[in-house]
């Protein structure tokens, strides 16, 4: 525990030293969602109406997007060798790397979102529905993710492999978080959707930690 | 299991069943072919269209059937290290990325003339689809590294996360179809099927499998030898530099 809280203060550490990958991250979230009504036209109905939709699908390709600096900076400068020497487990490295991942993305996704509800015309209860979602949502796409991340680790043209491994898996996430606020929007309970979502996200902690700690340990080799 | 991990007992196999394989092919799909197209009824509703499911159908079972073969093998070389599992989970993806392939191009030529279009987001569809992305993920990430041992460990590991999310995957996607748009299919979904159609059905089905086995020998062959020829000169270029 205290291997993990020092993993997690070295990751958040570096990010906040260079910061601007976090804000890049949301400015591209908010820039790629603005997109839309140039593209389908402004009729607040419509956009209320896709505006889930829309959140969640740049969220992913957001969050998707960061993915590559999880682990290749280490790589590349040999650092996750020696964090792999270190006696923790590696699933400890891997949670410490989730964690700071999720709180540098997925966190500054979910504080963006109740600007671009107002962009997008959605209204105050299904905003409170899509910030849940995204709350039990994103961890699960960091965890996801950090799989993809570490298996293209030494590849070639690793950054665009990572979304051909990684976006196909998201699937499951994106329609029942669509579905939850879907349905709150048309006044039918939304809590079953929710409580799918936090079973993915449960199965996904073991696979996640388990399977990035074996693509790391292959990687480092 | 029987030995076969050792590739070149797996060669001497492959070069006594091949053969076998080979052969039952023609005539499983041989006849199949003749007893779907000339000898069996044409559907009331569907008319000769119908025939497109003797391609289809096995077709869209040999896709699913080759993700689990790659799955199985690739667990099996993940936690054992055989080195044929690894051929065999290589082997198998081409071959499943092509029947689902095949699958969705006779689905899509099949779903013309009878719902008046090429493509519904039918949930049976949309998981051809992604099964058909998750094969492409695998080949891109085995074929990424320089070195192929560490290509072969990395998509074993995909594989295996791919495989527990399969079902993850199928679930959402039949909840997401029967959400947004219910009974689209099912006014085109036989009822039961005619005996003189289930016979050609049964018998591609197992000429496909008899198809799919052939040519994963074959791959598997071609894989251990490619090995082999590697090793070879990488014990040239030592004894030079020596």
């Amino acid at each position: 525990m205290t291997r993990f809280i020092e993993l997690l203060r070295r990751e958040l550490r570096l990010a906040l030293r260079q910061g601007s990958d976090s804000m890049m991250v949301v400015g591209f979230f908010v820039l790629a969602v603005i997109l839309f009504p140039f593209g389908i036209g402004p009729e607040p109905g419509i956009l209320a109406r896709v505006a889930p939709g829309l959140v969640w699908v740049n969220a992913l390709l957001a969050a998707m997007l960061s993915l590559d600096r999880l682990y290749q900076g280490d790589y590349e400068d040999g650092s996750l060798e020696l964090l792999i020497l270190t006696p923790a487990p590696l699933e400890v490295l891997v949670a410490a790397k989730v964690t700071a991942h999720w709180l540098t993305t997925g966190l500054p996704l979910m504080a963006a979102s109740p600007l671009l509800a107002v962009f997008l015309n959605l209204d105050a209860t299904d905003l409170g529905v899509l910030l849940l979602t995204l709350a039990v949502g994103t961890p699960t796409l960091s965890l996801i993710g950090s799989v993809g991340a570490a298996l293209v680790l030494g590849a070639r043209r690793g950054g665009v492999l990572i979304s051909l491994l990684v976006l196909p898996l998201f699937i499951p996430i994106l329609i029942f978080a669509v579905g939850a606020v879907d349905a709150a929007s048309h006044g039918f309970p939304w809590t079953g959707q929710l409580a799918i979502l936090g079973a993915i996200l449960l199965g996904a902690v073991p696979l996640g930690l388990y399977a990035s700690a074996a693509a790391l340990k292959h990687a480092a080799e | 299991m029987f030995g076969l991990q050792n590739p070149t007992k797996f060669l001497k196999f492959a070069k006594l069943v091949g053969p076998w394989l080979g052969g039952s092919t023609i005539l499983l799909i041989g006849s199949g072919l003749w007893f779907g197209l000339f000898n069996s009824p044409a559907d009331y509703q569907q008319g000769e269209t119908v025939r497109i499911m003797y391609v289809h159908v096995p077709s869209a079972w040999m896709g699913m059937f080759a993700y689990s073969v790659m799955a199985i093998a690739s667990a099996i070389a993940l936690v054992w290290k055989h080195p044929v599992a690894d051929h065999l989970a290589r082997g198998s993806a081409p071959l499943g990325a092509a029947f689902t392939l095949i699958c969705l191009v006779s689905g899509a030529l099949w779903g013309k003339p009878m719902w008046g279009t090429w493509w519904v987001w039918d949930a049976r569809l949309t998981s051809m689809l992604i099964l058909f992305f998750l094969y492409l993920g695998y080949m891109a990430l085995a074929g990424a590294f320089d070195d192929p041992e560490r290509g072969a460990k990395a998509s074993a590991i995909l594989a295996v996360v791919g495989w527990i999310n399969v079902p993850i995957i199928k679930f959402s996607v039949d909840w997401w179809n029967t959400l947004h748009q219910p009974a689209s299919v099912t006014k085109a979904a036989m009822p039961s099927i005619d005996p003189a159609m289930l016979l050609p059905l049964l018998l591609m089905g197992v000429g496909f499998t008899t198809f799919y086995a052939t040519l994963l020998l074959w791959r598997v062959r071609a894989e251990i030898l490619a090995t082999r020829i590697r090793n070879i000169r990488l014990a040239q270029i030592h004894a030079e530099g020596a």
